[in-house]
Formats: structure tokens, C-alpha cells, sequence
């Protein structure tokens, strides 16, 4: 999604060299998805929830 | 010494992380996929020569740079800048890096948004990574045609974390 918006930065985070961040966002599984520091889900999101959740959290015009 | 046979292996090819048949994969992955030039740059500190109380010591640091360079000596289009907190603790600032995010880096291509990642991309995350570096590389993604249409109206800016674990 970063690819094709401008709008949209993804970061992808070593969860065990990353520890300080783990904890503030409560990571316990992985892959632990973290949409402007609210919305979470964990496992793997289908692409259409996925970018639901993205465009919720950044509206539309 | 040159020209008088068999060059002598550096430590670098002898100490590899990556496999030669690994490395042949990738090639083969990379020459299909990638069509842009791709920028790597990557923010680290090497191993500091004293020991200094307080100073934490990057446990990855050195791996990162070595995975990553092996990665961009596959292809011409890839190219590998790295950037010493240490020496310069803004350099990262751009992106939103600062001094006490290593290893990080991030992917410029042909990407609108920002792609980063923090911490070695090895283990489960390694294929995540060679297609990252292609989809940065060719501007293209997986995703289907709803998608790119509701991203392309999106109002603010969004930050998506995906924390994960290598093994």
C-alpha cells in the first residue's frame, strides 16, 4: 500500500530488536498489523479488510 | 598480485550469509522483477572499538549491512548507501529515523509512500523483503484494482506497523 499511496508509510518492525516498540503496542504474536498507533489486528488480513481498515483510518475525500 | 591466478577469497565470500544456490535464486527472481533502479539506505552504527558504560551496542547492526549488501551485489539496480548514526545521528531525519532506530532502512524507488523497515529482514521475512524491493523496483503491486481505487482517495496520512519475528 506504501507502493501505490502517497499517503501510506509501512514499516516493517524486527519485533525482538525492537523491544521498546513491542511493548508499547502489546505485541504477543506476530504477524502484529498497527494502524496509526489504534487500530491492531494479529495473524495475516485478508487484502480487502486490510485496506478497509487503512481507508478508515485515513478517510476519503 | 594480479593477473597471477586464482584471486585470493576474501573473508567477506568465505563468512556469506547468503547460500550460493540462494544467491542464484535471487538472481533469477531479481532479473525478472525488477525494472527500476532501487535505493537502499541504511542507517547503522558499526561496533565501536572501546567499550563504553551505557553505550548499547547494536546486536544486529553488522549483520544488517552484510545481508543487505550481499542482497544488492545481485543486481546492478540495487544500490546500497549506509549511514552512520554514530558519525552523523540526523542522517535518518528525512524518514524518520532517528539515531537509536538501528539497524533500519528504507526502500526508494518507484514508491509513492515511504516503505522502512526495522531491524535485519531475515528468516520468514527475507521473501518479504526480495518482493518489497520489487514491487519498489517496478511500482507494481498485488494489489486489485478495488484496492488501488479506494487508496487512491485517501485524505490523510496513514501509518501502518507490521511488527514481525524472523524465526
Amino acid at each position: 500500500m506504501a507502493v501505490v499511496s502517497p499517503k501510506v508509510t509501512a514499516d516493517v518492525i524486527e519485533a525482538q530488536e525492537y523491544p521498546d516498540l513491542s511493548n508499547r503496542f502489546r505485541v504477543s504474536g506476530v504477524p502484529k498489523i498497527v494502524i496509526n498507533d489504534q487500530t491492531e489486528f494479529v495473524g495475516a488480513q485478508r487484502e480487502k479488510k486490510f485496506v478497509q481498515e487503512v481507508v478508515k483510518a485515513g478517510g476519503t475525500t | 598480485m594480479e593477473g597471477t591466478g586464482k584471486p585470493t577469497p576474501s573473508w567477506e565470500d568465505l563468512m556469506a550469509m547468503i547460500q550460493p544456490d540462494d544467491l542464484a535464486k535471487i538472481r533469477t527472481f531479481f532479473d525478472s522483477h525488477l525494472q527500476d533502479p532501487v535505493t537502499v539506505e541504511l542507517y547503522t552504527q558499526p561496533r565501536s572499538k572501546l567499550v563504553v558504560p551505557g553505550q548499547q551496542e547494536c546486536e544486529y547492526c553488522e549483520e544488517t549491512e552484510q545481508l543487505l549488501r550481499e542482497v544488492a551485489d545481485v543486481s546492478d539496480k540495487i544500490t546500497l548507501e549506509v549511514h552512520n548514526v554514530r558519525e552523523n545521528p540526523q542522517a535518518g531525519a528525512a524518514h524518520g529515523i532517528s539515531a537509536s532506530d538501528v539497524p533500519a532502512f528504507v526502500l526508494l524507488g518507484q514508491n509513492k509512500g515511504q516503505v522502512r523497515y526495522f531491524g535485519i529482514p531475515a528468516g520468514y521475512e527475507f521473501a518479504g523483503f526480495l518482493n518489497g524491493i520489487a514491487e519498489v523496483s517496478s511500482g507494481q503491486t498485488p494489489l486489485s484494482q478495488d484496492s488501488l481505487d479506494e487508496l487512491a482517495n485517501l485524505s490523510s496520512d496513514v501509518h501502518i506497523r507490521v511488527f514481525v519475528t524472523p524465526g
